[in-house]
């Protein structure tokens, strides 16, 4: 696992290059799109943290996304807080709700354990709008323009904000890239693999089990942040399941318990989605087509697929 | 009472059904520190089940389990791992989609980080599998999937380590060199060994404990259990 380092290391660092010159190349409007499908991405990664390495099949991720999102938008709405400590706020909110999620679902596992976080994302949701005084519900709220300020910088304004979402998008790779390689990246591939045997090793599969989550929910935390301070926008739809099911779709086209999985499955689903939007009205039988075409020829994902096949040493 | 006279490992009516099955029925058993201890008994007598009540895997119903005279009756697995008391498994559990030096690197660095690559390459030099780190171990041999088996249990350094049928599907040149290395763990080291083979049995153990229906029929030395009658009648005569 730690061998082939500058193999690694290099791709990873040449992905981030690619993407930072891509504001200058691509025209606005796509550039927008690529900073969006980061955040989206961000969100993917955490995702595949719990579900892809550590074999946790949630299905309550939109809850840590509005956590996030919310963590970092009520304050800015109610006490006009800067995008700075918004964004902490919402990394924050979205590691302690996952943090909370585990303690009460990780006592279940396999089939219980989705329809656990199922259960607890829709309770989310319901609050979002049982509260709709105070979180504006359905509706939703714009994020003001001078929440939206980061260091003297607007982050409504196209580069900014493409530099903030490749920002936290880098620091997200890179930080589930080191925790693959290191031990504790490890131990959470051996609850995926086997939890009896890692405990028969010593380890307590729930304490490994629950700081999964929890760094999982940092990233999910982020996304919503970013998500809101970079787009604008707060709102309830962000909560609901929809926004659970997409993260797991874009790991499993990208490769599940890969490190550049999660954004190649956004990045695909995303221009799908464009592509499909624009030959049909029917573009969820498009993507729906996708999918299962996926599951039929290549069930491992794109770079789960690679990996097998080609490239042994892809963390 | 003094931890130093107390033995490893003792328990005390120890009893564990399955459903209607005893298959552990108030099991009185004691083990020394630093011997090569054999839990022998025909298929189905409940040996398995003994030490998955010693490991954690299994509660027992009733009954009590002391470790160098600490109750550890309740303690779940994975702190009697911590404690040193490790299991390889009968039923080969390893992590077939790893790499053999992930399999070992997991147990190795369960016990600190430090130097886990040099720590993980001895503990698989010491079974003879160094050189097929890079192999995913779930094409490993049987045979040698055994002995990754036993370079996890070795590499968690423990106090009691508990080999569950470990000779099944070793060639007989591995059997050979896995009788010197258990050999060379005692007496840092006691060993529990449940074995079928009783030439391995009677080489390495100073003590043999025979269980049949979940009960202990007999316990001593090679030789008195050897010519024990109702031994020989139950199993070794069969
Ligand atoms: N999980 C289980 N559920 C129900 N019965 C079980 C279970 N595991 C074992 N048994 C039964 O308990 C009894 C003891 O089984 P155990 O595996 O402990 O025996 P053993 O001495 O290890 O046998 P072997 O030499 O074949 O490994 C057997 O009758 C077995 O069928
Ligand atoms: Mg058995």
């Amino acid at each position: 696992m730690r061998r082939n380092g500058l193999r690694v290391w290099a791709l990873h660092l040449a992905l981030l290059a690619v993407l930072a010159s891509a504001q200058f190349w691509l025209s606005p409007y796509l550039a927008t799109n690529l900073a969006r499908i980061m955040v989206l991405a961000v969100f993917a990664m955490g995702y595949n943290l719990a579900f892809g390495y550590t074999g946790l099949l949630s299905l309550g991720h939109a809850l840590l996304l509005a956590a996030g999102m919310y963590a970092a938008g009520l304050p800015a709405l109610l006490w006009g807080w800067s995008a700075g400590p918004a964004f902490i706020a919402g990394l924050a909110g979205g590691g302690l709700v996952a943090a909370v999620l585990g303690l009460l679902a990780l006592r279940t596992a396999g089939v219980s354990f989705m329809i656990v976080t199922l259960m607890f994302a829709q309770a989310g949701f319901l609050t979002l709008l049982y509260f709709a005084p105070v979180t504006r519900g359905n509706d939703g709220f714009a994020v003001a323009a001078a929440s939206r300020s980061f260091l003297g910088f607007d982050l409504s304004t196209d580069t900014p904000r493409f530099l903030a979402a490749f920002a936290i998008f880098a620091t997200g790779l890179l930080v589930s890239l080191a925790l693959m390689r290191s031990p504790f990246g490890r131990t959470m591939i051996a609850m995926r693999e086997n939890e009896e045997r890692s405990r028969m090793l010593g380890y307590n599969p729930f304490t490994v089990k629950l700081a999964a989550l929890t760094l999982s929910g940092l990233y999910a935390g982020a996304a919503g942040a970013a998500y809101a301070l970079l787009f604008g926008y707060v709102g309830a739809s962000f909560a609901t399941i929809q926004y659970s099911i997409l993260p797991m779709l874009y790991v499993l086209m990208g490769g599940a318990g890969t490190t550049l999985g999660p954004f190649l499955g956004a990045l695909l689903m995303f221009a799908l989605v464009e592509a499909a939007t624009g030959l049909t009205t029917a573009h969820q039988f498009i993507i729906g087509a996708a999918l299962v075409a996926l599951v039929l020829f290549a069930p491992k994902g794109i770079l789960g697929t690679v990996r097998e096949r080609w490239a042994k040493w892809l963390p | 009472m003094a931890a130093v006279m107390a033995p490893l490992i003792e328990t005390r009516g120890l009893t564990l059904h399955y459903g209607g099955l005893k298959a552990v029925d108030g099991v009185d058993f004691t083990l020394e520190a630093g011997e090569i201890h054999a839990l022998i008994g025909p298929n189905g007598a409940g040996k398995t089940s003994f030490v998955s009540l010693l490991s954690g895997r299994r509660l027992p119903q009733s009954g009590r389990i002391l470790l160098a005279g600490e109750d550890i009756t309740r303690l779940p697995a994975q702190l009697r791992v911590r404690k040193g008391i490790a299991y390889t498994f009968q039923i080969t559990s390893i992590f077939p989609r790893l790499s053999v030096f992930d399999n070992v690197a997991l147990a190795v660095q369960a016990q600190g980080t430090r130097d886990l690559e040099n720590r993980t390459r001895a503990a698989l030099a010491r079974v003879g599998l160094d050189g097929l780190e890079e192999q995913e171990a779930g094409t490993l041999s049987y045979g040698h999937q055994r002995l990754l088996e036993l370079a996890m249990g070795l590499a968690l350094k423990p106090r009691l380590l508990i080999l569950d049928e470990p000779t099944q599907g070793l060639a007989a040149s591995e059997i050979e060199g896995f009788k010197a290395l258990v050999r060379s763990l005692v007496p840092e080291t006691t060993v529990l060994l449940i074995e079928h083979n009783m030439e391995v049995v009677m080489d390495l153990a100073s003590r043999i404990t025979v269980l049949t229906f979940g009960r202990v029929l007999a316990s001593g030395t090679p030789a008195a259990i050897r010519a024990n009658p109702a031994v020989q009648e139950a199993y070794l005569g069969a």
